[in-house]
This record gives C-alpha cells, structure tokens and sequence, in this order.
C-alpha cells in the first residue's frame, strides 16, 4: 500500500464513521416512529427507506447528482445559503451514503424497539420516568443490540458502497476517493498487487465487523 | 378523604363510562366478568389511557376538564397482571427504579421494610430472568409500592400464577393490607381472591360500574348477580376470643355474635374473616336445643329472591350483620317465610379466610 491507498483507506474510514454517526442521529427518531405509530401509510415511508435495498446504486446515485448539482434543487438550496455545491465533495458523499445505507440501521433499530413493547414503558411511566427520563432508562439499555447491529451494518454497507460514491463523488483523492474506488482504479490499470492490498483489507474489515454482529445476535438467542 | 372518579371513553366499539366514589383506605376490588372493563378502568386512572371527565384523590386534581396529568405524575402504583420486570437490572435495582425518581421528602416506605414484607432478602442480587413467576410478582409489587404512591393499582396480580403461586403471594397482599395505610384498587374476577381480600366492591359490566358497597352489603344484595349460583356467601369480619383445649375449638367475636370454630391454629386477639356459604345455613323457626349444630343465632328475614325452578335465597339479618341462606322454595312455602319475620339460623359450617 502507498501514501494514496492509505489516504483512500482513511477517506473511507471517515466516511463510515461520519455516516454511521449521522444515521443514528437520524434513524433513531424515525425507527422509534416507526415502530410505535398507527398509521395507516407508515408503510410508504417503510418502502422509501427500504429503497436502496433494491435499486441499482447507479440509480440513487443518478438522482442525487441531479438534486445535488448547482442547478439542482438541493444545490440550489445549498448555494443560496452558502454550503456551496454538495456534489464531488465529501460532504455529498455522506448525504448519498445515509440515503444509501439507511433501511441497515432503520430496520435493526425498529424491530428493537418493536420487540420492547409498549409494556416497559408504561411500567416506567408508572413508575415515574419522564419520556425522555424512559428512553435513556428503559429503550436504550433493552435495545441496544439493536443499535450495536445497526451501527456496525451501516458502517460496513458504508465501507463497501462504489456506485453512489462513483456518480455523485466522482474520484478526488483525499476528498472523495474510497478504496472501492481506488481498487476499481487498480484493476484498471492492472495493477493488482496494490488491488489486493486492499481489496483484501477490506474483506478482512467486513468479515470481522459482521461476526461481531452474529456473535451478539448468538449471544441473545442463548441467553 | 375519599377519591373521586368520573370517566368517559370509547375505544372502537367498547365504552367506559363510570362515575364512583371510594374510600380513601382498604381494598377496594374491582370485579366483573372479562371484558367488562376492569382494566380499561385502572389504565384510565393510571393515565395510560386518555378518557375525559375528572379524578381527585383527596385534595389532588389528577385529571379534570382543565388538565390531564400524565402518567408520571401521578403518585401512583401500578401492579400489571404479568410481572414486567426490568429484564436489563437487577432486583434492588428494579425496586429502586422508581424510589430514586420521587423526591426524598416523599419516601415513606423505606427499602428494607418492603423487602421485609414480601420476603425478597435472598432474591436482591438476582436477574429477573432467573425468578420464579411468584418471586417476580412479588418483586412487581414492592417495586410499586416503593414509590410511596398514594394509590396502589393491582391488576390481577394473581391471574398469572398457579394455584400454589396465588397462595404463595396472598399472605403479602393480606400483610400490605394490614401493615400499610394505602388505599388499594384490585382487579379480579376470581371471588375467592375479592371475598379474601377486599373492603369494598365495584361490580362491573359492560363497561359500567353496576353497584359499589362495603363487600359485606354486596356479597349479599338479593339485587345483584352475586347471590346467584352455589358460591352464594357472607363475608363476616371477627376476631379470636378464645380456645376449646378439651375440645379443639376456636372462638370468634363479631358484630353478628360469637362463633364456634372447628379446629385451632389461630391465636388470641387474631383478626380474621368468616365465609358462610348460603347453601350451609339452614333455617328454623324455634331455637333448636338438640341439634349438632353449634353455630345457631337469631335472625330476621331481610329479603328473599328465588334462585332457579327449586330454590329461594333468603337475606337474613343477624344484628345488624347480612347472611344468606339457600333453602328450598317447599321449605320456604312450608315455613310460610316473609320479610321481617323472626327466626333462627343455624350454619353447618364456616370457613376462616386468611
């Protein structure tokens, strides 16, 4: 590995890792939605955010560079308040990563929370816990294997996505160039020592993150 | 002090519309058959479910046209029919859950009364997981009153249970009810758990409350389903007077008079409840000298109601204390029965609850 494979490794890293962070921000209130509301047409939003389970990353990545480009309408937005254009910068690579990686941390996390029930926490209520006194008490403790799965699949989905980053992040190294992108660049140009370096790195990252899931998921069966 | 309750809902094709007073002590059970709106009524004072109308317990507005205190609010316990532990803590760490969210000036249970009282020494330490559905309960319960609540509400805390389990658990909610000043509202539709244990009854159907009494009055109101069918009783309050050594007797004082008991094991001074079952009364117009039976006391015939084809249940007055007696409609004919008349009830048997 060279200076820019690292670059590209650590560029991915960051990615991952803003992007986990910013889909539990996100995905928390709206799995906890999920899981508890009524209504009748939650199931649109349940197939929007399952979406990109589904389509071709070329797709989502497509309409994203129109949304994000400086005449689009996100980019218009973004420009006029002086975020400039989110397209071919990192910034745009972690808004197509959450869109891209959200039904890995959404689904783990409603049926969590799904699986709680309402009973824990009337019986907190009962017992004196303001909501949010219930959520830090009661819904994170019993859900927290789903939030390790969620955060470690939406890490890993982060690590492997190439054809999102390929449309809207273009191949800017140190800014928008991942490793998927870089082993693409690799093969192409036929150099495939430096493709294994790390194409199996990144095999080795995936393979030990997703055990640590299934051995959790073991760990509660058992229990 | 009393509390005072009006509430109005409907869920789907099901409404809940009472209105009742009840005192501000004792157990107060809630009995009707399933479905009849039991719970529907603890979750509405609970604040778990929104209905409209109003709730004052004593001097306290929990709810009424202008506000809606959420269910956090409320100084209240909430015993649910499955024990619903906190899986993710421990059993002292389940009971303190909600001690350390009250205020300090507010804890009037302490910790180790109540781990005193339902027996929970050996358990603190443990997981829920590894509890007994008895133990659980047990630990739902102190979990509740730990809180200091000013109203303990029980959900067929029993229901869940097995029969040893239900005997297991019994003797602590006798004890909270002796050891405790805490009003109490019971849901069941097991009689023989609202005969042990209740003060006061509410009777439920279909989502209205029927009548509500002192439980004595209401085992025995011709009025009310209660009096039908072989489980027809009266609940008298007593206390041990005495002991036969020779011949193995106990004696009860109450209001309606003194008792002969069967057997001992009771002490002196012991507060305990007699159930005398309508079908164990039997009824003579002159005091009978030369019978078997010990337990025989003048009486006046308050009410009477037929009860199927054959028979007739008679509400008799023994002071001021209401029996039943089942006899047949022949004998009540031959006799020449009527409201006000005087005789003598003579019961075959009594049972000592708790």
């Amino acid at each position: 590995m060279n200076d820019a494979d690292i670059v590209a490794l650590l560029v991915t890293l960051k990615l991952a890792l803003v992007s986990t962070i910013v889909l539990l921000i996100l995905g928390t209130p709206l799995a906890w939605w999920l899981a508890r509301t009524q209504w009748r047409f939650k199931f649109i939003l349940e197939t929007l955010v399952a979406l990109p389970l589904v389509l071709p990353p070329t797709v989502l990545g497509f309409y994203l560079l129109v949304a994000l480009s400086p005449t689009g309408p996100v980019g218009t937005l973004t420009n006029a308040i002086g975020l400039g254009t989110l397209a071919f910068s990192f910034s745009g690579l972690v808004v197509g990563s959450v869109i891209y990686s959200m039904p890995f941390v959404v689904q783990p996390l409603q049926d969590a929370f799904r699986n709680i029930g309402a009973r824990p926490l009337e019986v907190a209520a009962t017992l004196r816990a303001s909501p949010i006194d219930r959520f830090y008490s009661v819904v994170l403790p019993l859900a927290m294997p789903g939030f390790i799965t969620a955060a470690v699949l939406g890490f890993a989905h982060t690590l492997g996505e190439f054809g999102v980053v390929l449309m809207i992040g273009g191949n800017i190294p140190g800014e928008t160039q991942v490793v998927s992108i870089a082993i693409y660049d690799h093969v192409e140009m036929l150099e495939y020592s430096r493709a294994h370096w790390l194409a199996g790195g990144l095999l080795m990252l995936s393979f030990v993150m997703l055990a640590l899931v299934y051995r959790q998921r073991g760990f509660r069966v058992s229990s | 002090m009393t509390i005072d309750a009006r509430f109005v809902s409907e869920r789907g094709t099901f409404h809940l519309d009472v209105d009742f007073e009840l005192p501000d002590q004792g157990i107060s059970a809630v009995f009707g058959p399933s479905g009849c709106g039991k719970t529907s009524l603890l979750r509405a004072i609970a604040g778990l479910d929104r209905s409209t109308g109003h709730l004052r317990i004593g001097e306290e507005i929990w709810q009424d046209e202008k506000q809606f205190l959420p269910t956090h609010e409320r100084a209240l316990g909430y015993v649910f029919q499955e024990p619903s532990l906190f899986n993710h803590l421990t059993v002292d760490k389940n009971l303190t859950y909600g001690q350390s969210r009250i205020p300090a000036a507010s804890r009037k249970v302490s910790f180790d009364d109540v781990v005193e009282l339902l027996g929970l020494g050996s358990l603190l330490g443990r997981s829920p997981a590894t509890l007994s559905g008895g133990e659980q309960q047990r630990v739902a319960i102190a979990r509740a009153l730990m809180t200091s609540p000013r109203l303990l509400l029980m959900d067929e805390p029993l229901a869940s249970l097995d029969y040893e389990r239900k005997l297991e658990i019994l003797p602590y909610i006798d004890a909270l009810h002796r050891d405790l000043e805490m009003p109490v509202l019971y849901v069941s539709h097991d009689r023989d758990e609202v005969a042990r244990l209740a003060d006061h009854l509410l009777l439920m159907r279909a989502g209205q409350i029927v009548a509500a009494g002192a439980i004595g009055d209401m085992l025995t109101r011709v009025d009310l389903p209660l009096v039908q069918g072989g489980e027809a009783e009266a609940i008298i309050e007593a206390s041990v007077s005495g002991h036969d050594d020779e011949f193995q007797l106990t004696f009860l004082d109450s209001a309606a008079g003194s008792f002969t008991f069967t057997g001992r094991g009771v002490d002196v001074g012991a507060d305990v409840r007699l159930r005398i079952l309508a079908k164990d009364v039997s009824l003579t117009l002159a005091h009978q000298s030369d019978t078997s039976i010990l337990n025989i006391f003048p009486a006046t015939i308050d009410d009477m109601i037929p009860e199927g084809e054959a028979q007739m249940t008679v509400r008799l007055l023994v002071g001021e204390v209401p029996i039943l007696a089942r006899i047949t409609r022949k004998s009540a004919d031959n006799l020449g029965l009527s409201p006000g008349m005087k005789l003598f009830a003579q019961m075959k048997s009594i049972a000592l609850l708790a």
